[in-house]
Protein backbone atom coordinates (compact mmCIF):
# COMPACT_ATOMS: atom_id res chain seq x y z
CA UNK A 1 0.00 0.00 0.00
CA UNK A 2 2.77 2.39 0.98
CA UNK A 3 4.74 1.76 -2.20
CA UNK A 4 1.63 2.43 -4.30
CA UNK A 5 1.24 5.83 -2.64
CA UNK A 6 4.88 6.64 -3.22
CA UNK A 7 4.71 5.91 -6.93
CA UNK A 8 1.28 7.36 -7.61
CA UNK A 9 1.44 10.82 -6.04
CA UNK A 10 3.16 13.53 -8.02
CA UNK A 11 3.09 16.55 -5.69
CA UNK A 12 5.76 19.06 -6.54
CA UNK A 13 6.53 20.33 -3.07
CA UNK A 14 9.15 19.48 -0.53
CA UNK A 15 8.23 16.23 1.16
CA UNK A 16 9.74 17.23 4.48
CA UNK A 17 7.82 20.49 4.51
CA UNK A 18 4.52 18.75 4.02
CA UNK A 19 5.08 16.09 6.66
CA UNK A 20 6.28 18.78 9.02
CA UNK A 21 3.27 20.96 8.51
CA UNK A 22 0.92 18.00 8.79
CA UNK A 23 2.65 16.97 12.01
CA UNK A 24 2.50 20.51 13.38
CA UNK A 25 -1.16 21.13 12.71
CA UNK A 26 -2.73 17.69 12.86
CA UNK A 27 -3.27 15.68 16.02
CA UNK A 28 -2.83 12.47 14.05
CA UNK A 29 -0.69 12.42 10.94
CA UNK A 30 -2.84 10.49 8.56
CA UNK A 31 -0.47 10.34 5.64
CA UNK A 32 2.10 7.62 6.21
CA UNK A 33 5.53 8.69 7.39
CA UNK A 34 7.11 8.94 3.96
CA UNK A 35 4.04 10.60 2.46
CA UNK A 36 3.64 11.12 -1.25
CA UNK A 37 6.78 11.26 -3.39
CA UNK A 38 6.89 15.03 -3.54
CA UNK A 39 9.98 16.30 -5.29
CA UNK A 40 11.94 19.09 -3.63
CA UNK A 41 11.05 22.68 -4.38
CA UNK A 42 13.74 25.04 -3.11
CA UNK A 43 12.15 28.40 -3.99
CA UNK A 44 10.90 30.29 -0.92
CA UNK A 45 9.03 33.30 -2.22
CA UNK A 46 6.85 35.93 -0.66
CA UNK A 47 3.10 36.01 -0.66
CA UNK A 48 0.26 38.00 0.83
CA UNK A 49 -1.48 37.51 4.17
CA UNK A 50 -4.37 39.91 3.83
CA UNK A 51 -2.67 43.20 3.00
CA UNK A 52 0.62 42.18 4.63
CA UNK A 53 3.51 40.66 2.71
CA UNK A 54 4.88 37.54 4.36
CA UNK A 55 7.19 34.66 3.58
CA UNK A 56 5.36 31.70 2.09
CA UNK A 57 6.29 29.42 4.97
CA UNK A 58 4.90 31.97 7.39
CA UNK A 59 1.52 32.28 5.68
CA UNK A 60 0.51 28.71 6.45
CA UNK A 61 1.31 29.19 10.13
CA UNK A 62 -0.61 32.42 10.36
CA UNK A 63 -3.66 31.10 8.53
CA UNK A 64 -3.59 28.14 10.87
CA UNK A 65 -3.58 30.45 13.87
CA UNK A 66 -6.52 32.42 12.50
CA UNK A 67 -8.69 29.35 12.18
CA UNK A 68 -7.54 27.92 15.47
CA UNK A 69 -8.70 31.13 17.12
CA UNK A 70 -12.03 31.37 15.34
CA UNK A 71 -13.01 27.68 15.35
CA UNK A 72 -15.45 27.78 18.23
CA UNK A 73 -17.24 30.93 17.15
CA UNK A 74 -16.89 30.26 13.40
CA UNK A 75 -20.51 29.39 12.74
CA UNK A 76 -21.93 32.17 14.90
CA UNK A 77 -19.72 34.74 13.21
CA UNK A 78 -20.68 33.52 9.74
CA UNK A 79 -24.32 34.03 10.56
CA UNK A 80 -23.68 37.46 12.04
CA UNK A 81 -21.45 38.76 9.25
CA UNK A 82 -23.65 37.62 6.39
CA UNK A 83 -26.98 37.94 8.22
CA UNK A 84 -27.45 34.27 7.55
CA UNK A 85 -26.97 34.63 3.79
CA UNK A 86 -24.00 32.26 3.81
CA UNK A 87 -26.53 29.47 4.39
CA UNK A 88 -28.31 30.41 1.17
CA UNK A 89 -25.02 30.42 -0.67
CA UNK A 90 -24.17 26.95 0.59
CA UNK A 91 -27.67 25.67 -0.24
CA UNK A 92 -27.33 27.05 -3.78
CA UNK A 93 -23.92 25.41 -4.02
CA UNK A 94 -25.31 21.98 -3.26
CA UNK A 95 -28.23 22.53 -5.64
CA UNK A 96 -25.82 23.38 -8.49
CA UNK A 97 -23.66 20.45 -7.52
CA UNK A 98 -26.63 18.03 -7.59
CA UNK A 99 -24.57 14.95 -6.71
CA UNK A 100 -25.77 11.67 -8.18
CA UNK A 101 -26.30 8.59 -5.99
CA UNK A 102 -23.25 6.88 -4.57
CA UNK A 103 -21.03 9.95 -4.89
CA UNK A 104 -17.73 9.81 -3.07
CA UNK A 105 -16.95 13.37 -2.16
CA UNK A 106 -13.87 15.01 -0.78
CA UNK A 107 -14.73 18.30 0.85
CA UNK A 108 -11.51 20.24 1.27
CA UNK A 109 -11.12 22.99 3.88
CA UNK A 110 -14.32 21.42 5.10
CA UNK A 111 -13.71 22.42 8.69
CA UNK A 112 -16.93 22.56 10.62
CA UNK A 113 -18.79 20.47 8.05
CA UNK A 114 -21.31 22.90 6.53
CA UNK A 115 -20.91 21.45 3.04
CA UNK A 116 -20.48 17.85 4.19
CA UNK A 117 -23.75 17.87 6.13
CA UNK A 118 -25.66 19.54 3.30
CA UNK A 119 -24.25 16.91 0.95
CA UNK A 120 -25.39 14.04 3.16
CA UNK A 121 -28.83 15.57 3.64
CA UNK A 122 -29.16 16.05 -0.12
CA UNK A 123 -28.22 12.41 -0.74
CA UNK A 124 -30.79 11.29 1.79
CA UNK A 125 -33.51 13.47 0.38
CA UNK A 126 -32.96 12.98 -3.33
CA UNK A 127 -31.73 9.43 -3.42
CA UNK A 128 -33.36 7.84 -0.43
CA UNK A 129 -30.99 6.52 2.19
CA UNK A 130 -27.33 6.70 1.36
CA UNK A 131 -26.96 2.95 1.38
CA UNK A 132 -28.92 1.49 -1.48
CA UNK A 133 -28.20 -1.60 -3.58
CA UNK A 134 -27.27 -1.08 -7.23
CA UNK A 135 -30.20 -0.93 -9.62
CA UNK A 136 -28.58 -3.19 -12.19
CA UNK A 137 -26.90 -6.50 -11.76
CA UNK A 138 -23.62 -7.16 -13.45
CA UNK A 139 -23.61 -10.69 -14.94
CA UNK A 140 -20.65 -12.58 -13.58
CA UNK A 141 -19.09 -13.32 -17.00
CA UNK A 142 -18.93 -9.58 -17.78
CA UNK A 143 -17.43 -8.57 -14.44
CA UNK A 144 -14.44 -6.37 -14.98
CA UNK A 145 -11.06 -7.77 -14.26
CA UNK A 146 -9.55 -6.46 -11.11
CA UNK A 147 -12.92 -5.52 -9.72
CA UNK A 148 -12.88 -8.28 -7.12
CA UNK A 149 -9.25 -7.44 -6.36
CA UNK A 150 -10.17 -3.87 -5.50
CA UNK A 151 -13.14 -5.05 -3.43
CA UNK A 152 -11.09 -7.40 -1.28
CA UNK A 153 -8.62 -4.67 -0.35
CA UNK A 154 -11.30 -2.49 1.10
CA UNK A 155 -13.55 -2.88 4.10
CA UNK A 156 -15.67 -5.96 3.49
CA UNK A 157 -18.54 -4.77 5.66
CA UNK A 158 -19.52 -1.83 3.45
CA UNK A 159 -20.02 -1.76 -0.32
CA UNK A 160 -18.25 1.46 -1.11
CA UNK A 161 -19.62 1.77 -4.60
CA UNK A 162 -23.17 1.90 -3.29
CA UNK A 163 -22.96 4.40 -0.45
CA UNK A 164 -22.43 8.11 -0.56
CA UNK A 165 -19.47 9.17 1.51
CA UNK A 166 -17.76 12.41 2.31
CA UNK A 167 -14.15 12.84 3.37
CA UNK A 168 -13.88 16.13 5.20
CA UNK A 169 -10.34 17.40 4.82
CA UNK A 170 -8.84 20.38 6.64
CA UNK A 171 -5.42 21.57 7.70
CA UNK A 172 -6.78 22.60 11.07
CA UNK A 173 -7.60 19.99 13.67
CA UNK A 174 -9.57 22.46 15.81
CA UNK A 175 -12.00 23.06 12.95
CA UNK A 176 -12.33 19.33 12.29
CA UNK A 177 -13.04 18.70 15.97
CA UNK A 178 -15.86 21.25 15.86
CA UNK A 179 -17.18 19.52 12.75
CA UNK A 180 -17.09 16.09 14.36
CA UNK A 181 -18.99 17.43 17.36
CA UNK A 182 -21.61 18.88 15.04
CA UNK A 183 -21.93 15.60 13.16
CA UNK A 184 -22.75 13.85 16.40
CA UNK A 185 -25.24 16.53 17.43
CA UNK A 186 -26.99 16.33 14.08
CA UNK A 187 -27.14 12.55 14.21
CA UNK A 188 -24.96 11.57 11.27
CA UNK A 189 -23.63 8.03 11.60
CA UNK A 190 -19.91 7.47 11.58
CA UNK A 191 -19.76 5.44 8.38
CA UNK A 192 -20.95 8.38 6.26
CA UNK A 193 -17.99 10.66 6.87
CA UNK A 194 -14.27 10.66 7.50
CA UNK A 195 -12.43 13.54 9.04
CA UNK A 196 -8.87 13.89 7.80
CA UNK A 197 -6.27 16.47 8.74
CA UNK A 198 -3.67 17.57 6.21
CA UNK A 199 -2.55 20.09 3.63
CA UNK A 200 -4.64 20.65 0.49
CA UNK A 201 -1.48 21.32 -1.50
CA UNK A 202 -0.43 17.70 -1.08
CA UNK A 203 -3.33 15.33 -0.47
CA UNK A 204 -2.45 11.99 1.17
CA UNK A 205 -4.56 10.06 -1.32
CA UNK A 206 -4.05 8.08 -4.48
CA UNK A 207 -4.95 9.42 -7.92
CA UNK A 208 -8.47 9.06 -9.29
CA UNK A 209 -10.20 8.44 -5.99
CA UNK A 210 -13.20 10.72 -5.81
CA UNK A 211 -16.32 11.47 -7.82
CA UNK A 212 -16.35 15.06 -6.68
CA UNK A 213 -14.16 17.63 -4.98
CA UNK A 214 -15.63 20.63 -3.23
CA UNK A 215 -13.92 23.52 -1.52
CA UNK A 216 -16.06 26.22 0.06
CA UNK A 217 -14.50 29.43 1.39
CA UNK A 218 -11.18 27.67 1.74
CA UNK A 219 -9.15 28.20 -1.41
CA UNK A 220 -8.72 31.86 -0.59
CA UNK A 221 -6.54 30.91 2.38
CA UNK A 222 -4.03 28.60 0.72
CA UNK A 223 -0.49 29.63 -0.09
CA UNK A 224 -0.40 28.12 -3.61
CA UNK A 225 -3.75 28.07 -5.34
CA UNK A 226 -2.35 26.33 -8.45
CA UNK A 227 -1.04 23.45 -6.35
CA UNK A 228 -4.41 22.95 -4.73
CA UNK A 229 -6.06 22.91 -8.16
CA UNK A 230 -3.52 20.43 -9.50
CA UNK A 231 -4.07 18.18 -6.50
CA UNK A 232 -7.83 18.43 -6.97
CA UNK A 233 -7.40 17.32 -10.57
CA UNK A 234 -5.20 14.42 -9.52
CA UNK A 235 -7.47 12.88 -6.91
CA UNK A 236 -10.62 13.17 -8.99
CA UNK A 237 -11.72 10.24 -11.12
CA UNK A 238 -12.09 10.91 -14.85
CA UNK A 239 -15.53 12.46 -15.23
CA UNK A 240 -15.18 13.85 -11.71
CA UNK A 241 -16.42 17.30 -10.85
CA UNK A 242 -14.60 20.19 -9.21
CA UNK A 243 -16.81 22.70 -7.39
CA UNK A 244 -15.61 25.80 -5.62
CA UNK A 245 -17.58 28.35 -3.60
CA UNK A 246 -15.60 31.45 -2.73
CA UNK A 247 -15.79 35.17 -2.17
CA UNK A 248 -15.24 37.06 -5.38
CA UNK A 249 -15.37 40.48 -6.95
CA UNK A 250 -18.45 42.66 -7.04
CA UNK A 251 -18.49 44.10 -10.57
CA UNK A 252 -20.89 46.98 -9.88
CA UNK A 253 -18.82 49.92 -8.55
CA UNK A 254 -21.56 51.42 -6.37
CA UNK A 255 -22.37 48.12 -4.73
CA UNK A 256 -18.67 47.39 -4.39
CA UNK A 257 -18.14 50.61 -2.44
CA UNK A 258 -20.97 49.75 -0.04
CA UNK A 259 -19.63 46.21 0.33
CA UNK A 260 -16.09 47.48 1.02
CA UNK A 261 -17.30 49.96 3.63
CA UNK A 262 -19.31 47.26 5.34
CA UNK A 263 -16.39 44.83 5.21
CA UNK A 264 -13.77 47.11 6.65
CA UNK A 265 -15.87 49.17 9.06
CA UNK A 266 -18.24 46.60 10.47
CA UNK A 267 -16.80 43.12 10.21
CA UNK A 268 -13.69 43.52 12.39
CA UNK A 269 -15.88 45.22 15.01
CA UNK A 270 -18.22 42.21 14.93
CA UNK A 271 -15.18 39.97 15.26
CA UNK A 272 -14.10 41.82 18.39
CA UNK A 273 -17.54 41.86 19.99
CA UNK A 274 -18.67 38.34 19.15
CA UNK A 275 -15.45 36.36 18.92
CA UNK A 276 -13.09 38.60 20.89
CA UNK A 277 -10.77 38.62 17.88
CA UNK A 278 -10.36 41.72 15.74
CA UNK A 279 -7.29 40.60 13.82
CA UNK A 280 -8.64 37.34 12.41
CA UNK A 281 -11.58 39.13 10.86
CA UNK A 282 -9.42 41.96 9.58
CA UNK A 283 -7.45 39.21 7.84
CA UNK A 284 -10.69 37.76 6.45
CA UNK A 285 -11.81 40.95 4.71
CA UNK A 286 -8.31 41.69 3.41
CA UNK A 287 -7.84 38.16 2.04
CA UNK A 288 -11.05 38.52 0.02
CA UNK A 289 -9.56 41.50 -1.81
CA UNK A 290 -6.34 39.60 -2.52
CA UNK A 291 -8.07 36.65 -4.14
CA UNK A 292 -8.24 36.59 -8.00
CA UNK A 293 -11.54 37.63 -9.55
CA UNK A 294 -14.02 35.36 -11.31
CA UNK A 295 -12.36 35.32 -14.75
CA UNK A 296 -8.81 34.99 -13.48
CA UNK A 297 -9.74 32.16 -11.18
CA UNK A 298 -11.61 30.40 -14.00
CA UNK A 299 -8.45 30.58 -16.09
CA UNK A 300 -6.44 29.07 -13.27
CA UNK A 301 -8.90 26.19 -13.07
CA UNK A 302 -8.57 25.61 -16.81
CA UNK A 303 -4.79 25.68 -16.48
CA UNK A 304 -5.01 22.82 -14.00
CA UNK A 305 -6.59 20.72 -16.72
CA UNK A 306 -10.30 21.03 -16.03
CA UNK A 307 -12.77 21.36 -18.88
CA UNK A 308 -16.20 23.05 -19.13
CA UNK A 309 -15.14 25.60 -16.54
CA UNK A 310 -18.07 27.83 -15.60
CA UNK A 311 -18.84 30.32 -12.89
CA UNK A 312 -21.97 31.82 -11.43
CA UNK A 313 -22.20 34.94 -9.24
CA UNK A 314 -24.16 34.93 -6.01
CA UNK A 315 -25.39 38.11 -4.32
CA UNK A 316 -24.02 40.48 -6.97
CA UNK A 317 -20.64 38.80 -7.00
CA UNK A 318 -19.95 38.83 -3.29
CA UNK A 319 -19.59 35.08 -3.72
CA UNK A 320 -19.18 32.91 -6.80
CA UNK A 321 -19.50 29.22 -7.64
CA UNK A 322 -16.85 27.89 -10.03
CA UNK A 323 -17.08 24.42 -11.51
CA UNK A 324 -15.07 22.24 -13.86
CA UNK A 325 -14.90 18.62 -15.02
CA UNK A 326 -11.92 16.32 -15.26
CA UNK A 327 -12.13 14.47 -18.57
CA UNK B 1 2.17 51.15 20.71
CA UNK B 2 2.19 47.39 20.12
CA UNK B 3 -1.40 46.49 20.99
CA UNK B 4 -2.88 49.51 19.22
CA UNK B 5 -5.70 48.88 16.73
CA UNK B 6 -6.50 52.08 14.82
CA UNK B 7 -10.22 52.65 14.46
CA UNK B 8 -12.41 55.21 12.74
CA UNK B 9 -14.99 57.19 14.68
CA UNK B 10 -17.75 55.06 13.20
CA UNK B 11 -15.97 51.89 14.33
CA UNK B 12 -15.53 53.27 17.85
CA UNK B 13 -19.23 54.11 17.97
CA UNK B 14 -20.16 50.63 16.75
CA UNK B 15 -17.76 49.05 19.21
CA UNK B 16 -19.20 51.04 22.10
CA UNK B 17 -22.72 49.95 21.37
CA UNK B 18 -21.77 46.37 20.58
CA UNK B 19 -19.51 45.87 23.57
CA UNK B 20 -22.03 47.47 25.93
CA UNK B 21 -24.77 45.17 24.67
CA UNK B 22 -22.50 42.14 24.91
CA UNK B 23 -21.27 43.10 28.38
CA UNK B 24 -24.79 43.44 29.75
CA UNK B 25 -26.02 40.18 28.29
CA UNK B 26 -22.83 38.20 28.86
CA UNK B 27 -21.20 39.70 31.94
CA UNK B 28 -18.38 37.15 31.97
CA UNK B 29 -17.01 38.87 28.86
CA UNK B 30 -14.58 41.05 30.79
CA UNK B 31 -12.96 42.01 27.51
CA UNK B 32 -16.19 43.69 26.41
CA UNK B 33 -16.32 45.88 29.51
CA UNK B 34 -12.71 46.79 28.83
CA UNK B 35 -13.43 47.61 25.18
CA UNK B 36 -16.42 49.73 26.12
CA UNK B 37 -14.28 51.61 28.61
CA UNK B 38 -11.73 52.43 25.92
CA UNK B 39 -14.12 53.48 23.20
CA UNK B 40 -16.33 55.70 25.38
CA UNK B 41 -13.67 57.05 27.67
CA UNK B 42 -11.81 59.61 25.56
CA UNK B 43 -12.87 62.71 27.47
CA UNK B 44 -12.59 61.06 30.86
CA UNK B 45 -9.10 59.73 30.12
CA UNK B 46 -8.03 63.18 29.00
CA UNK B 47 -9.42 64.62 32.21
CA UNK B 48 -7.57 62.01 34.28
CA UNK B 49 -4.36 62.92 32.52
CA UNK B 50 -4.92 66.60 33.32
CA UNK B 51 -5.43 65.78 37.00
CA UNK B 52 -2.24 63.74 36.98
CA UNK B 53 -0.29 66.53 35.33
CA UNK B 54 -1.47 68.94 38.05
CA UNK B 55 -0.10 66.69 40.81
CA UNK B 56 3.67 66.17 41.32
CA UNK B 57 3.35 62.44 41.96
CA UNK B 58 0.89 62.13 39.09
CA UNK B 59 3.43 63.78 36.80
CA UNK B 60 6.04 61.31 37.93
CA UNK B 61 3.75 58.40 37.08
CA UNK B 62 3.13 59.79 33.60
CA UNK B 63 6.85 60.18 33.03
CA UNK B 64 8.00 56.82 34.39
CA UNK B 65 4.95 54.85 33.17
CA UNK B 66 5.23 52.07 35.79
CA UNK B 67 3.41 48.81 35.08
CA UNK B 68 1.88 46.36 37.54
CA UNK B 69 2.19 42.70 36.60
CA UNK B 70 3.98 39.61 37.92
CA UNK B 71 7.27 40.64 36.32
CA UNK B 72 7.32 44.15 37.79
CA UNK B 73 5.95 43.35 41.23
CA UNK B 74 7.64 40.89 43.56
CA UNK B 75 4.64 39.15 45.12
CA UNK B 76 6.80 36.91 47.27
CA UNK B 77 8.40 39.93 48.90
CA UNK B 78 5.03 41.56 49.47
CA UNK B 79 3.79 38.38 51.12
CA UNK B 80 6.70 38.53 53.56
CA UNK B 81 5.63 41.95 54.83
CA UNK B 82 3.86 42.20 58.21
CA UNK B 83 0.06 41.97 58.39
CA UNK B 84 -1.60 45.29 57.86
CA UNK B 85 1.04 46.47 55.44
CA UNK B 86 -0.42 47.52 52.10
CA UNK B 87 1.68 45.07 50.11
CA UNK B 88 0.77 42.17 52.43
CA UNK B 89 -2.92 43.01 52.27
CA UNK B 90 -2.75 43.26 48.47
CA UNK B 91 -1.35 39.74 48.17
CA UNK B 92 -3.95 38.51 50.69
CA UNK B 93 -6.66 40.13 48.57
CA UNK B 94 -5.31 38.49 45.40
CA UNK B 95 -5.34 35.07 47.05
CA UNK B 96 -8.77 35.47 48.68
CA UNK B 97 -10.30 36.50 45.39
CA UNK B 98 -8.35 34.17 43.13
CA UNK B 99 -6.94 37.03 41.08
CA UNK B 100 -3.67 37.89 39.40
CA UNK B 101 -2.24 41.19 38.20
CA UNK B 102 -1.63 39.58 34.78
CA UNK B 103 -5.27 39.14 33.93
CA UNK B 104 -5.87 42.65 32.63
CA UNK B 105 -6.53 43.07 28.91
CA UNK B 106 -4.11 45.35 27.06
CA UNK B 107 -5.51 48.63 25.74
CA UNK B 108 -6.15 48.67 21.97
CA UNK B 109 -8.71 51.28 20.97
CA UNK B 110 -7.23 54.43 22.48
CA UNK B 111 -5.27 56.17 19.75
CA UNK B 112 -2.95 58.50 21.68
CA UNK B 113 -0.11 56.48 23.29
CA UNK B 114 0.02 58.56 26.47
CA UNK B 115 -3.74 58.35 26.97
CA UNK B 116 -3.42 54.63 26.28
CA UNK B 117 -0.97 54.47 29.18
CA UNK B 118 -3.36 56.33 31.49
CA UNK B 119 -6.06 53.79 30.64
CA UNK B 120 -3.62 50.92 31.20
CA UNK B 121 -2.66 52.40 34.57
CA UNK B 122 -6.32 52.67 35.55
CA UNK B 123 -6.82 49.01 34.67
CA UNK B 124 -3.77 47.86 36.55
CA UNK B 125 -4.47 49.78 39.76
CA UNK B 126 -8.09 48.64 39.90
CA UNK B 127 -7.11 45.72 42.12
CA UNK B 128 -5.17 48.10 44.37
CA UNK B 129 -8.33 50.20 44.68
CA UNK B 130 -10.06 47.05 45.86
CA UNK B 131 -7.39 46.53 48.48
CA UNK B 132 -7.35 50.02 49.86
CA UNK B 133 -11.15 50.19 49.86
CA UNK B 134 -11.32 46.78 51.50
CA UNK B 135 -13.74 45.39 48.91
CA UNK B 136 -13.80 41.78 47.66
CA UNK B 137 -14.68 40.80 44.09
CA UNK B 138 -18.29 39.79 44.73
CA UNK B 139 -21.08 41.88 43.26
CA UNK B 140 -21.40 44.16 46.28
CA UNK B 141 -17.67 44.81 46.40
CA UNK B 142 -17.39 45.40 42.67
CA UNK B 143 -20.33 47.79 42.54
CA UNK B 144 -18.98 49.74 45.48
CA UNK B 145 -15.60 50.09 43.78
CA UNK B 146 -17.32 51.07 40.53
CA UNK B 147 -19.19 53.91 42.24
CA UNK B 148 -15.95 55.10 43.76
CA UNK B 149 -14.18 54.90 40.40
CA UNK B 150 -17.04 56.54 38.51
CA UNK B 151 -16.75 59.62 40.70
CA UNK B 152 -12.95 59.63 40.70
CA UNK B 153 -12.29 58.92 37.02
CA UNK B 154 -15.43 60.08 35.25
CA UNK B 155 -15.25 57.07 32.93
CA UNK B 156 -18.63 56.35 31.34
CA UNK B 157 -17.93 52.65 31.63
CA UNK B 158 -17.64 52.96 35.41
CA UNK B 159 -20.77 55.07 35.62
CA UNK B 160 -22.75 52.62 33.50
CA UNK B 161 -21.43 49.67 35.48
CA UNK B 162 -22.23 51.42 38.74
CA UNK B 163 -25.79 52.19 37.64
CA UNK B 164 -26.65 49.02 35.79
CA UNK B 165 -24.87 46.58 38.05
CA UNK B 166 -27.52 46.63 40.77
CA UNK B 167 -30.29 47.00 38.19
CA UNK B 168 -29.24 43.82 36.52
CA UNK B 169 -29.64 41.93 39.76
CA UNK B 170 -33.24 43.02 40.10
CA UNK B 171 -35.30 45.66 41.92
CA UNK B 172 -34.82 44.10 45.37
CA UNK B 173 -31.08 44.51 45.13
CA UNK B 174 -31.46 48.12 44.04
CA UNK B 175 -33.40 48.81 47.23
CA UNK B 176 -30.89 46.84 49.26
CA UNK B 177 -28.04 48.80 47.80
CA UNK B 178 -29.63 52.17 48.40
CA UNK B 179 -30.35 51.22 51.99
CA UNK B 180 -26.86 49.83 52.55
CA UNK B 181 -23.97 51.80 53.91
CA UNK B 182 -21.84 50.86 50.91
CA UNK B 183 -23.35 53.11 48.28
CA UNK B 184 -23.15 56.27 50.36
CA UNK B 185 -19.74 55.38 51.65
CA UNK B 186 -18.51 54.96 48.08
CA UNK B 187 -19.98 58.28 46.97
CA UNK B 188 -18.68 60.19 49.98
CA UNK B 189 -15.20 58.81 49.67
CA UNK B 190 -15.11 59.12 45.91
CA UNK B 191 -15.61 62.81 46.35
CA UNK B 192 -13.47 63.43 49.41
CA UNK B 193 -10.53 61.18 48.77
CA UNK B 194 -7.38 62.27 47.01
CA UNK B 195 -7.17 61.52 43.29
CA UNK B 196 -6.21 57.87 43.37
CA UNK B 197 -4.74 57.90 39.87
CA UNK B 198 -2.08 60.23 41.28
CA UNK B 199 -0.97 57.72 43.89
CA UNK B 200 2.30 55.93 43.21
CA UNK B 201 1.14 52.70 44.86
CA UNK B 202 4.40 50.93 44.26
CA UNK B 203 6.08 53.24 46.79
CA UNK B 204 3.59 52.39 49.53
CA UNK B 205 3.96 48.63 49.86
CA UNK B 206 5.49 48.79 53.32
CA UNK B 207 3.10 51.42 54.66
CA UNK B 208 0.15 50.26 56.75
CA UNK B 209 -3.20 50.33 55.03
CA UNK B 210 -4.77 52.33 57.84
CA UNK B 211 -2.12 55.00 57.54
CA UNK B 212 -2.65 55.15 53.80
CA UNK B 213 -6.38 55.60 54.27
CA UNK B 214 -5.73 58.48 56.62
CA UNK B 215 -3.31 60.00 54.15
CA UNK B 216 -5.74 59.76 51.25
CA UNK B 217 -8.80 60.73 53.21
CA UNK B 218 -10.60 57.40 52.97
CA UNK B 219 -12.93 56.38 55.79
CA UNK B 220 -12.83 52.98 57.40
CA UNK B 221 -14.67 50.66 54.93
CA UNK B 222 -17.92 49.01 55.97
CA UNK B 223 -17.71 45.32 56.69
CA UNK B 224 -18.06 43.35 53.45
CA UNK B 225 -18.11 39.59 53.88
CA UNK B 226 -16.47 37.53 51.16
CA UNK B 227 -19.74 35.85 50.33
CA UNK B 228 -22.03 38.86 50.38
CA UNK B 229 -25.53 37.81 49.54
CA UNK B 230 -27.53 40.39 47.65
CA UNK B 231 -31.28 39.72 47.53
CA UNK B 232 -32.58 39.58 43.98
Amino acid sequence: MASRLLTLCRCQTNIRQISRSAARFCSTTTNNGAGPACSADQMEGETHFGFETVRESEKEERVHKVFHNVASSYDVMNDAMSAGVHRLWKDAFIQRFAPPPGTKLIDVAGGTGDIAFRFLNYMNKEHGTSSRPLDIEIPSRIQMEGFSEVQSEEDPTTSPSQNAHVTVFDINQAMLDEGKKKAERLGFTEDLSSWVCGNAECLPMDDNQFDAYTIAFGIRNVTHIEKVLTEAYRVLKPGGRFMCLEFSEVPNPVLRKIYDEYSFQVIPVMGQVIAGDWHSYQYLVESIRQFPNQETFATMIRDAGFKFVRYENLTFGVAAIHSGIKL
Amino acid sequence: YPTHIPTSFFQKALLSVGSAAMAITNPWRGDMIATMGETTGYLAIKQMKQKMLADPVGRQILEEQPRINTSTVDLAYLKSLPDGAFGREYVRWLEDNNASPDERMPVSFVDDPQLAYVMTRYREVHDLFHTILGMPTNMLGEITVKWFEAIQTGLPMCALGALFGPLRLGPKSVVFFIQSTHLWWAIRNGRNAKCMMCVYFEKHWEQSVEEMRREFNIEEPPHTPQKAKIPS
